[in-house]
């Protein structure tokens, strides 16, 4: 047990310049999605938004959840969490696609 | 019965990687609280296409990144209370966290408006002008305002968890060494985050 | 020796509160998992009168004891309560949190007061239960299952159930979380995974289920709730909704919840048959994962649940596989049971007594599920009494008979009390042959058309419905039996103090009966497995050879 307690003190040095950065390509890419919402794409609309949605969730998790600096247990247990949710989308729509 | 205890054996176990797996779990239980109310939208959506693309007209793109742009800010100002603290700069600290509420109750505010002009548009559940429109637009309404309306409800818990942690941190309770209550909360708010970086596209944007 | 040194059980040690504040507040997972074992033992009466009263009820065609309405909220209220209020924290949230931590040498759970705070989410879900039975507008009569469009125009206290069931659903989230947590965080030096008793791993594959699925059905009975209170379209037909989805949302969740309800049953199974046999359990690590698979496919049939509600085809095929697969991990699970009494050294003591019956019934239950997976038999038997036969044998041969199997495993251990071996083998047998008598007749009976949840029946299903009944009076002898057993060993006098009864080894037999507070004086070093068994597997060794 107590050689675990250690693992709080081998994190990365913080800085704030670091999660600034972040920040501005989480505005940037906000800015990107309003922009692109204009113009029409059709059907490639959705999937535009929700793509650089995912990407803007993917940098918060990662960097500002502290995800990168976790241990492995961490990122496998999001990877399930996610997982189940796609299970439930994939078989909800085996339903409503194909009726 | 009545004899005192001589010894305690207390339970003092401190574990911050359990505590923050601990949260991420939690996390999780919201996570998936609002993806079932995806899976709803994204039915719906797929059923009504035309209709759902209508309705979002009537929501302000504007107003939505405004709140966008909020939220992250605020997600950025969390993230930089916990690198102060880390650094034992008690002061910084707290003045990211209290920066952090300000721009959560500015959220709110934005929100308070967009609704009340909606309600003012005659446009909320059970409306004569809402049930006069179709099927999709009833249901895309319906779902704006639950989503939007558990979301901002769990801004204020946000809220109001951060100034539990402000309070902690002035008294020194969260400090340089001991800041896990901090992060916890500082990942639920960066959860609240993820969820709006979803709902924004999905309800504004698909005009 | 003072008052609260190592030696002193749980039951005797003086925290910071006395009288019943000393209980209901406690953080002490031993006590916790008594407070939930008195509160879900008396729900589960109450749900057997509920059940008895129904049985009763159709002993003979037309109105025998109640009306129809009277009917309809018992079969609501024996689903809620029996479901939510016993099955569901029957095995994680009873004998998991005594017996988790000391199964994975710690002294306690990860989050103390987050395992109070779910025992008060447990006891404020029952109390908004109970609220909806006796206020005005009388209890709900939806079913368990509050299907859409009813839940919303039913004028019975549908509300005060649907939060209850919300309540109780983060009870059994928060239980979860602290599982899982516990079990990567606490376990003592040298316990790895794959040295962990498998009743462990069963209760993590549980935690996991209760965190992801729970969700889902919160937020689908809020929005029920939302519709319901504020009339927001969200399933109402008559508002665009769509009922099916509300019953794909409900089943996302509730049919994973058959899982939280049958894998730590299937853990405690694990731990019975190796220690009554004496033998190394024959596939450790495939009962380990299947306990996972079980997790993982278990989240991925919900909609065998709606062959009838007109999906997609394709829907219905794929969910229809599906089912066909999740049976693989359970029978792997028998199979090494059974192995594992192969050739071992049995005493058919009580515990094993109902861990076999829990082999055969589950098996029943198991099987008849397949048939009812396969899509053409589904639409002649759906909705039938043949489900509820199936879900009885399942629910109730499955894991009420591990519940019972658990309480006369551990029951020396918790209590330092010994009960009657005799009675409870007497116990038993009344119990298997009253189970058998109350539900098998109503396979029979669904299978020639007899209707699920009606209040009356044609003629010529009355001999079922009367074999029925009178199994249903067997079976409460038999839990009379068994519980009167109990009581009479809490109430006498001698304390039993033989540590290990069954010759277990695993960590709790190696411990005082009544545990003290932190359970371990010394938190052990494991250096091997749990059920190693070397003099007899060396005896066998040499048979062989």
């Amino acid at each position: 047990m107590s050689g675990e307690h250690l693992e709080i003190t081998v994190e990365h040095k913080p800085t704030y310049g670091f999660y600034i950065l972040i920040w501005l390509v989480l505005m940037m890419l906000t800015g990107v999605t309003v922009a692109v919402a204009g113009i029409n794409f059709g059907n490639i609309t959705i999937a535009t938004a929700l793509t650089i949605a995912i990407i803007k969730s993917y940098l918060v998790l990662t960097f500002f959840m502290h995800l990168k600096t976790e241990t492995a247990t961490f990122k496998i247990f999001v990877g399930v969490a996610l997982l189940f949710l796609l299970i439930s989308i994939a078989l909800l729509f085996s339903d409503y696609s194909f009726l | 019965m009545s004899s005192i205890a001589e010894h305690t054996v207390e339970h003092i176990h401190r574990d911050d990687v359990g505590s923050r797996l601990g949260m991420w779990l939690f996390l999780f239980t919201e996570l998936v609280l609002f993806g079932g109310m995806f899976l709803v939208y994204a039915v719906y959506r797929f059923t009504y296409p035309h209709e759902f693309h209508v309705a979002a007209k009537e929501l302000n793109t504007s107003v939505g990144a405004l709140n966008t742009i909020i939220l992250l800010t605020s997600s950025l100002t969390i993230v930089l209370s916990i690198i102060a603290i880390r650094k034992n700069n008690k002061f910084l600290s707290v003045f990211f966290q209290i920066f952090t509420m300000v721009l959560a109750f500015g959220f709110l505010i934005n929100k308070y408006f967009e609704w009340n002009i909606k309600i003012h548009h005659g446009i909320f559940p059970g409306s004569e002008i809402l049930l006069a429109k179709g099927n999709g637009e009833i249901l895309f309404f319906g779902l704006y305002y639950v989503m939007t309306g558990l979301h901002a409800l769990h801004v204020g818990i946000g809220m109001l968890l951060i100034e539990v942690m402000t309070g902690l941190t002035i008294k020194g309770r969260i400090n340089s060494t001991n800041y896990v209550r901090l992060e916890a909360a500082g990942l639920y708010w960066h959860l609240v985050d993820i969820i709006w970086i979803f709902l924004f596209p999905l309800f504004y944007l698909i005009t | 020796m003072h008052n609260n040194g190592h030696s002193v059980s749980y039951l005797d040690y003086k925290g910071k509160h006395s009288g019943i504040f000393a209980w209901i507040l406690s953080t002490d997972h031993k006590r916790i998992d008594l407070l939930y074992l008195m509160a879900s033992l008396l729900f589960f009466a109450v749900g057997v009168t509920f059940g008895f009263l129904m049985r009763l009820e159709l002993i003979a065609p037309g109105k025998t004891i109640m009306d129809a309405q009277t009917y309809n909220s018992f079969f609501t209220l024996h689903g809620i309560i029996m479901i939510f209020l016993f099955v569901i924290p029957g095995l994680p949230a009873v004998f998991g949190n005594f017996f988790l931590p000391i199964l994975i040498g710690a002294k306690d759970v990860a989050f103390p007061r987050i395992n109070l705070l779910s025992w008060w989410l447990y006891i404020l879900g029952a109390l908004l239960a109970v609220i909806s039975v006796f206020l005005p507008g009388g209890p709900a009569d939806t079913g368990w299952t509050f299907y859409i469009p009813y839940s919303i125009r039913s004028t019975t206290n549908v509300m005060p159930a649907l939060m209850a069931a919300f309540i109780l659903g983060f009870s059994s989230i928060l239980t979860g979380l602290n599982f899982i947590v516990t079990i990567h965080r606490m376990r003592a030096p040298g316990m790895t995974f794959f040295r962990m008793p498998l009743f462990a791993w069963s209760l993590y594959a549980t935690a996991w289920v209760q965190i992801l699925a729970t969700p889902i059905i919160g937020i689908t009975l809020l929005l029920v709730s939302i519709e319901r209170a504020f009339g927001v379209g969200l399933f109402d037909p008559a508002l665009g909704g769509d009922p099916v989805l509300y019953q794909h949302l409900f089943w996302i969740y509730s049919h994973p919840a058959v899982y939280i309800m049958i894998l730590p049953a299937m853990g405690v199974i694990s731990e019975i048959i190796p220690v009554f046999s004496h033998r190394t359990i024959f596939g450790y690590k495939f009962i380990a994962f299947s306990s996972l698979a079980i997790a993982l496919f278990g989240s991925m049939v919900w909609a065998h649940h709606m062959f009838t509600v007109g999906m997609s085809e394709t829907a219905q095929i794929i969910f229809s596989l599906l089912t066909f697969l999740v049976a693989i991990p359970s029978a792997i699970k028998i199979f090494n049971w059974v192995a594992t009494l192969y050739k071992g050294s049995i005493s058919t003591d009580a515990p094993l007594l109902y861990a076999l019956g829990f082999i055969f019934l589950f098996s029943i239950g198991g099987f008849t599920g397949l048939i009812q997976g396969a899509l053409s038999v589904n639409m002649h038997i759906h909705d039938t009494s043949f489900i509820v036969a199936h879900f009885h044998y399942v629910m109730f041969g499955g894991t009420g008979f591990g519940i019972f199997a658990a309480m006369h495993y551990w029951f020396p251990k918790m209590f330092g009390k010994m009960y009657n071996m005799k009675t409870a083998k007497t116990g038993f047998w009344f119990l298997f042959v009253g189970f058998n008598t109350l539900y098998f007749p109503m396979f029979v009976m669904g299978w020639l058309g007899m209707p699920r949840r009606y209040y009356d029946y044609l003629p010529e299903f009355h001999i079922y419905h009367l074999v029925s009944t009178i199994g249903s009076w067997i079976l409460i002898v038999g839990l009379i039996i068994m519980f009167t057993n109990f009581y009479k060993a809490l109430r006498s006098k001698t304390s039993y103090t033989a540590i290990n009864p069954w010759g277990g080894e695993t960590l709790e037999w190696t411990i005082q009966n009544k545990p003290s507070l932190e359970n371990f004086e010394v938190i052990p070093t494991i250096t091997a497995g749990p059920y190693e068994y070397k003099d007899n597997e060396e005896n066998l060794m040499k048979e062989d050879s």
